[in-house]
Protein backbone atom coordinates (compact mmCIF):
# COMPACT_ATOMS: atom_id res chain seq x y z
CA UNK A 1 0.00 0.00 0.00
CA UNK A 2 1.24 3.11 -0.85
CA UNK A 3 0.90 7.11 0.92
CA UNK A 4 -2.09 7.88 -1.50
CA UNK A 5 -4.12 4.82 -0.44
CA UNK A 6 -3.51 5.66 3.36
CA UNK A 7 -4.63 9.09 3.27
CA UNK A 8 -7.69 8.17 1.84
CA UNK A 9 -8.64 5.16 4.35
CA UNK A 10 -7.38 7.05 7.23
CA UNK A 11 -10.76 8.08 8.29
CA UNK A 12 -11.86 4.97 8.23
CA UNK A 13 -8.93 3.73 10.14
CA UNK A 14 -9.38 5.54 12.85
CA UNK A 15 -13.16 4.86 12.95
CA UNK A 16 -12.05 1.19 12.90
CA UNK A 17 -14.50 0.57 10.30
CA UNK A 18 -11.93 -1.51 7.60
CA UNK A 19 -11.55 -4.84 6.82
CA UNK A 20 -8.66 -6.56 8.53
CA UNK A 21 -6.79 -7.48 5.57
CA UNK A 22 -6.24 -3.34 5.09
CA UNK A 23 -5.84 -2.73 8.40
CA UNK A 24 -2.67 -4.98 8.34
CA UNK A 25 -1.46 -3.47 5.22
CA UNK A 26 -2.29 0.06 6.63
CA UNK A 27 -0.11 -0.59 9.05
CA UNK A 28 2.74 -2.40 7.66
CA UNK A 29 2.77 0.78 5.66
CA UNK A 30 2.78 2.70 8.67
CA UNK A 31 5.66 0.64 10.00
CA UNK A 32 8.11 2.49 7.36
CA UNK A 33 6.72 5.69 6.75
CA UNK A 34 7.15 8.64 8.98
CA UNK A 35 4.81 10.96 7.05
CA UNK A 36 1.69 8.99 7.63
CA UNK A 37 2.18 7.84 11.10
CA UNK A 38 2.39 11.60 11.81
CA UNK A 39 -0.90 11.77 9.80
CA UNK A 40 -2.51 8.98 11.50
CA UNK A 41 -2.00 10.88 14.84
CA UNK A 42 -2.67 14.07 14.04
CA UNK A 43 -5.84 13.44 12.41
CA UNK A 44 -6.74 11.40 15.69
CA UNK A 45 -5.75 14.07 17.61
CA UNK A 46 -7.92 16.93 15.19
CA UNK A 47 -11.00 14.35 16.21
CA UNK A 48 -10.60 13.96 19.75
CA UNK A 49 -9.31 18.38 20.00
CA UNK A 50 -13.02 19.19 18.92
CA UNK A 51 -14.86 16.06 20.61
CA UNK A 52 -13.52 17.62 24.00
CA UNK A 53 -13.89 21.02 23.34
CA UNK A 54 -17.14 23.64 23.77
CA UNK A 55 -16.90 26.19 21.39
CA UNK A 56 -20.46 27.41 21.86
CA UNK A 57 -21.44 29.50 24.93
CA UNK A 58 -25.12 29.08 26.09
CA UNK A 59 -26.10 32.62 27.37
CA UNK A 60 -28.42 32.93 29.78
CA UNK A 61 -30.83 34.95 28.13
CA UNK A 62 -31.02 32.60 25.26
CA UNK A 63 -31.64 29.73 27.73
CA UNK A 64 -34.63 31.89 29.12
CA UNK A 65 -36.28 32.60 25.79
CA UNK A 66 -36.15 29.29 24.67
CA UNK A 67 -37.79 28.15 28.36
CA UNK A 68 -40.58 31.44 27.72
CA UNK A 69 -41.60 30.23 24.10
CA UNK A 70 -42.07 26.40 25.40
CA UNK A 71 -43.55 27.22 28.03
CA UNK A 72 -46.24 29.51 25.97
CA UNK A 73 -46.88 27.03 23.80
CA UNK A 74 -46.81 23.94 25.24
CA UNK A 75 -48.98 25.28 27.66
CA UNK A 76 -51.76 26.18 25.37
CA UNK A 77 -51.98 23.32 23.46
CA UNK A 78 -50.59 20.50 25.59
CA UNK A 79 -49.94 17.67 22.61
CA UNK B 1 -37.31 26.86 36.79
CA UNK B 2 -40.41 26.58 37.01
CA UNK B 3 -42.37 23.34 35.50
CA UNK B 4 -44.75 24.01 32.19
CA UNK B 5 -47.78 24.08 32.56
CA UNK B 6 -46.97 23.60 36.38
CA UNK B 7 -50.68 22.23 37.34
CA UNK B 8 -51.00 19.81 34.49
CA UNK B 9 -47.72 18.49 34.71
CA UNK B 10 -48.27 17.78 38.45
CA UNK B 11 -51.42 15.61 37.63
CA UNK B 12 -49.91 13.65 35.12
CA UNK B 13 -46.54 13.03 36.06
CA UNK B 14 -46.03 9.35 37.21
CA UNK B 15 -44.51 8.82 41.00
CA UNK B 16 -42.52 5.89 39.64
CA UNK B 17 -40.91 7.84 37.40
CA UNK B 18 -40.29 10.82 39.85
CA UNK B 19 -38.51 8.24 42.27
CA UNK B 20 -36.29 6.97 39.43
CA UNK B 21 -35.54 10.51 38.55
CA UNK B 22 -34.61 11.79 42.40
CA UNK B 23 -31.97 8.89 41.83
CA UNK B 24 -29.98 9.86 39.38
CA UNK B 25 -28.16 12.95 38.92
CA UNK B 26 -29.84 15.74 36.52
CA UNK B 27 -28.12 16.98 34.28
CA UNK B 28 -29.58 20.71 34.05
CA UNK B 29 -27.57 23.34 33.60
CA UNK B 30 -26.41 23.90 37.23
CA UNK B 31 -24.59 20.34 36.77
CA UNK B 32 -21.16 20.27 35.82
CA UNK B 33 -21.09 16.87 34.99
CA UNK B 34 -21.91 16.44 31.36
CA UNK B 35 -21.96 13.42 29.99
CA UNK B 36 -20.06 12.82 26.55
CA UNK B 37 -22.66 12.86 23.53
CA UNK B 38 -22.27 9.51 23.54
CA UNK B 39 -23.88 8.39 26.39
CA UNK B 40 -27.32 7.59 27.09
CA UNK B 41 -29.04 8.23 30.50
CA UNK B 42 -31.07 4.96 31.37
CA UNK B 43 -33.91 6.95 32.23
CA UNK B 44 -34.27 8.74 28.94
CA UNK B 45 -36.81 6.31 27.24
CA UNK B 46 -38.77 6.74 30.39
CA UNK B 47 -38.98 10.46 30.46
CA UNK B 48 -39.33 10.01 26.67
CA UNK B 49 -42.50 7.62 27.44
CA UNK B 50 -43.93 9.88 30.16
CA UNK B 51 -43.58 12.95 28.17
CA UNK B 52 -44.92 11.09 25.08
CA UNK B 53 -48.17 10.55 27.63
CA UNK B 54 -48.87 14.40 28.16
CA UNK B 55 -46.36 14.86 30.90
CA UNK B 56 -45.20 18.43 30.64
CA UNK B 57 -42.02 18.24 33.49
CA UNK B 58 -40.95 14.78 31.74
CA UNK B 59 -40.31 16.77 28.43
CA UNK B 60 -38.79 19.46 30.07
CA UNK B 61 -36.42 17.51 31.78
CA UNK B 62 -35.25 16.37 28.05
CA UNK B 63 -35.22 19.71 27.38
CA UNK B 64 -32.77 21.00 30.38
CA UNK B 65 -30.98 17.88 29.62
CA UNK B 66 -30.13 18.53 25.70
CA UNK B 67 -30.79 22.18 25.61
CA UNK B 68 -27.06 23.09 25.42
CA UNK B 69 -25.87 20.55 23.29
CA UNK B 70 -28.89 21.53 20.81
CA UNK B 71 -27.76 25.18 20.57
CA UNK B 72 -24.37 24.41 20.57
CA UNK B 73 -24.78 22.20 16.97
CA UNK B 74 -27.34 24.80 15.81
CA UNK B 75 -24.86 27.92 16.54
CA UNK B 76 -21.73 25.78 14.59
CA UNK B 77 -24.22 24.74 11.76
CA UNK B 78 -25.75 28.65 11.06
CA UNK B 79 -22.64 30.51 12.28
CA UNK B 80 -25.41 33.06 13.24
CA UNK B 81 -27.31 34.21 16.96
CA UNK B 82 -30.92 34.81 15.64
CA UNK B 83 -31.08 31.77 13.05
CA UNK B 84 -29.25 29.62 16.03
CA UNK B 85 -31.61 30.51 18.95
CA UNK B 86 -35.01 30.40 16.30
CA UNK B 87 -33.83 26.55 14.92
CA UNK B 88 -33.75 25.23 18.25
CA UNK B 89 -36.51 26.91 19.62
CA UNK B 90 -38.47 25.52 16.68
CA UNK B 91 -36.66 21.96 16.95
CA UNK B 92 -37.85 21.59 20.30
CA UNK B 93 -41.17 22.78 19.36
CA UNK B 94 -41.17 20.20 16.81
CA UNK B 95 -40.26 17.33 18.76
CA UNK B 96 -42.99 18.03 21.48
CA UNK B 97 -45.78 17.99 18.74
CA UNK B 98 -44.30 15.04 16.87
CA UNK B 99 -43.15 12.53 19.79
CA UNK B 100 -45.92 10.52 19.07
CA UNK B 101 -44.11 9.70 15.49
CA UNK B 102 -40.44 8.60 17.36
CA UNK B 103 -39.92 5.39 17.15
CA UNK B 104 -38.45 3.97 20.30
CA UNK B 105 -36.04 2.04 18.62
CA UNK B 106 -33.40 4.75 18.30
CA UNK B 107 -32.51 7.26 20.94
CA UNK B 108 -34.02 10.32 22.01
CA UNK B 109 -31.20 12.56 21.33
CA UNK B 110 -30.41 11.19 17.57
CA UNK B 111 -33.88 11.91 16.55
CA UNK B 112 -34.07 15.37 18.63
CA UNK B 113 -30.48 16.39 16.55
CA UNK B 114 -31.42 15.26 13.32
CA UNK B 115 -34.68 17.73 13.71
CA UNK B 116 -32.38 20.54 14.76
CA UNK B 117 -29.47 19.96 12.34
CA UNK B 118 -32.60 20.16 9.77
CA UNK B 119 -33.92 23.17 11.28
CA UNK B 120 -30.33 24.81 11.18
CA UNK B 121 -29.59 23.78 7.74
CA UNK B 122 -33.02 25.03 6.48
CA UNK B 123 -31.66 28.33 7.80
CA UNK B 124 -28.22 28.51 6.56
CA UNK B 125 -29.42 26.97 2.69
CA UNK B 126 -31.58 30.23 3.18
CA UNK B 127 -29.19 32.84 4.23
CA UNK B 128 -26.37 31.21 1.98
CA UNK B 129 -28.10 29.33 -0.63
CA UNK B 130 -24.44 28.59 -2.66
CA UNK B 131 -22.75 26.93 0.09
CA UNK B 132 -24.53 24.40 0.60
CA UNK B 133 -25.10 21.36 -1.71
CA UNK B 134 -26.73 17.96 -1.32
CA UNK B 135 -24.02 16.94 -4.21
CA UNK B 136 -20.70 15.22 -3.71
CA UNK B 137 -18.18 18.50 -3.91
CA UNK B 138 -15.90 18.11 -7.19
CA UNK B 139 -12.92 18.16 -5.66
CA UNK B 140 -9.39 16.74 -7.24
CA UNK B 141 -6.85 13.84 -5.65
CA UNK B 142 -4.94 16.66 -4.81
CA UNK B 143 -7.17 18.98 -2.85
CA UNK B 144 -7.12 16.11 0.19
CA UNK B 145 -3.32 15.07 -0.57
CA UNK B 146 -1.75 16.67 2.71
CA UNK B 147 0.34 19.84 1.78
CA UNK B 148 2.39 19.48 4.86
CA UNK B 149 3.14 17.13 6.99
CA UNK B 150 5.31 18.00 9.93
CA UNK B 151 5.28 17.06 13.86
CA UNK B 152 3.73 19.21 15.88
CA UNK B 153 6.00 18.63 19.00
CA UNK B 154 4.85 18.88 22.41
CA UNK B 155 1.37 18.16 22.50
CA UNK B 156 -0.41 21.25 21.53
CA UNK B 157 -2.71 20.60 24.60
CA UNK B 158 0.37 21.19 27.00
CA UNK B 159 1.57 24.52 24.84
CA UNK B 160 -1.45 26.25 24.67
CA UNK B 161 -3.84 27.56 27.17
CA UNK B 162 -7.39 26.30 27.06
CA UNK B 163 -9.10 29.65 26.13
CA UNK B 164 -6.20 30.10 23.54
CA UNK B 165 -6.55 26.41 22.28
CA UNK B 166 -10.66 27.20 21.88
CA UNK B 167 -10.51 29.92 19.75
CA UNK B 168 -7.75 28.58 17.66
CA UNK B 169 -10.02 25.11 17.27
CA UNK B 170 -13.48 28.17 16.57
CA UNK B 171 -11.27 29.39 14.11
CA UNK B 172 -10.29 26.55 12.03
CA UNK B 173 -13.95 25.07 12.37
CA UNK B 174 -15.65 28.27 10.71
CA UNK B 175 -12.89 28.35 7.61
CA UNK B 176 -14.47 24.81 6.53
CA UNK B 177 -16.87 24.84 4.03
CA UNK B 178 -20.67 24.14 5.26
CA UNK B 179 -20.79 21.09 3.11
CA UNK B 180 -17.64 19.45 5.51
CA UNK B 181 -18.52 21.35 8.74
CA UNK B 182 -21.90 20.03 9.52
CA UNK B 183 -20.54 16.43 8.73
CA UNK B 184 -18.14 16.80 11.15
CA UNK B 185 -19.75 18.14 13.53
CA UNK B 186 -22.58 15.67 13.51
CA UNK B 187 -20.12 12.56 13.10
CA UNK B 188 -17.23 13.65 15.42
CA UNK B 189 -18.66 16.32 18.01
CA UNK B 190 -21.95 15.19 18.28
CA UNK B 191 -21.26 11.54 17.70
CA UNK B 192 -24.23 10.58 15.39
CA UNK B 193 -23.15 7.39 13.41
CA UNK B 194 -22.78 7.36 9.35
CA UNK B 195 -26.58 6.96 8.78
CA UNK B 196 -27.92 8.91 11.09
CA UNK B 197 -25.86 11.79 9.41
CA UNK B 198 -26.72 10.77 6.36
CA UNK B 199 -29.96 10.98 7.19
CA UNK B 200 -30.02 14.52 8.63
CA UNK B 201 -28.28 15.87 6.13
CA UNK B 202 -29.78 14.39 3.01
CA UNK B 203 -27.15 12.60 1.72
CA UNK B 204 -26.04 9.02 1.12
CA UNK B 205 -23.56 7.30 3.55
CA UNK B 206 -20.68 7.37 1.00
CA UNK B 207 -20.79 10.93 1.06
CA UNK B 208 -20.84 11.49 4.55
CA UNK B 209 -17.88 9.50 4.93
CA UNK B 210 -15.82 11.45 1.75
CA UNK B 211 -17.20 14.68 3.26
CA UNK B 212 -15.87 13.60 6.70
CA UNK B 213 -12.28 12.56 4.86
CA UNK B 214 -11.66 15.52 3.52
CA UNK B 215 -13.21 17.83 6.98
CA UNK B 216 -10.88 15.63 8.72
CA UNK B 217 -8.18 16.18 6.90
CA UNK B 218 -8.88 20.08 5.84
CA UNK B 219 -9.07 20.86 9.51
CA UNK B 220 -5.45 18.71 10.48
CA UNK B 221 -3.85 21.02 7.76
CA UNK B 222 -5.47 24.26 9.24
CA UNK B 223 -4.07 23.77 12.79
CA UNK B 224 -0.29 22.29 11.66
CA UNK B 225 -0.36 25.61 9.93
CA UNK B 226 -1.98 27.42 13.08
CA UNK B 227 -0.06 25.36 15.58
CA UNK B 228 3.14 26.04 13.79
CA UNK B 229 2.58 29.53 13.69
CA UNK B 230 1.12 30.16 16.91
CA UNK B 231 4.17 27.57 18.50
CA UNK B 232 6.98 30.00 17.11
CA UNK B 233 5.80 33.03 18.89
Amino acid sequence: MNCASVIRRVSSYIDGDLEATIVEEIELHLKTCRDCTILVQQTRLTVRLYYDSDLVDYPVEVQARLHETLRRKICKDPN
Amino acid sequence: MALYCATLALHSIQPGLLAHLAKAPTLSTSNPHRLPSNVVREDEHLLVAAAKAGDAAAFEELVNRYEKKIFRLTMNITRNNEDAEDAMQDAFMKAYSHLDRFQEDSRFYTWLVRIAANEALMRLRKRRPNQFSLDEPIESEDDFIPQQIEDWGPSPEQRFAQTEMRDILRGVIEELPPDFRIVFLLRDVEGLSTQDTAEAVGISEAAVKSRLLRARLKLRQKLNTRFRQDGKR
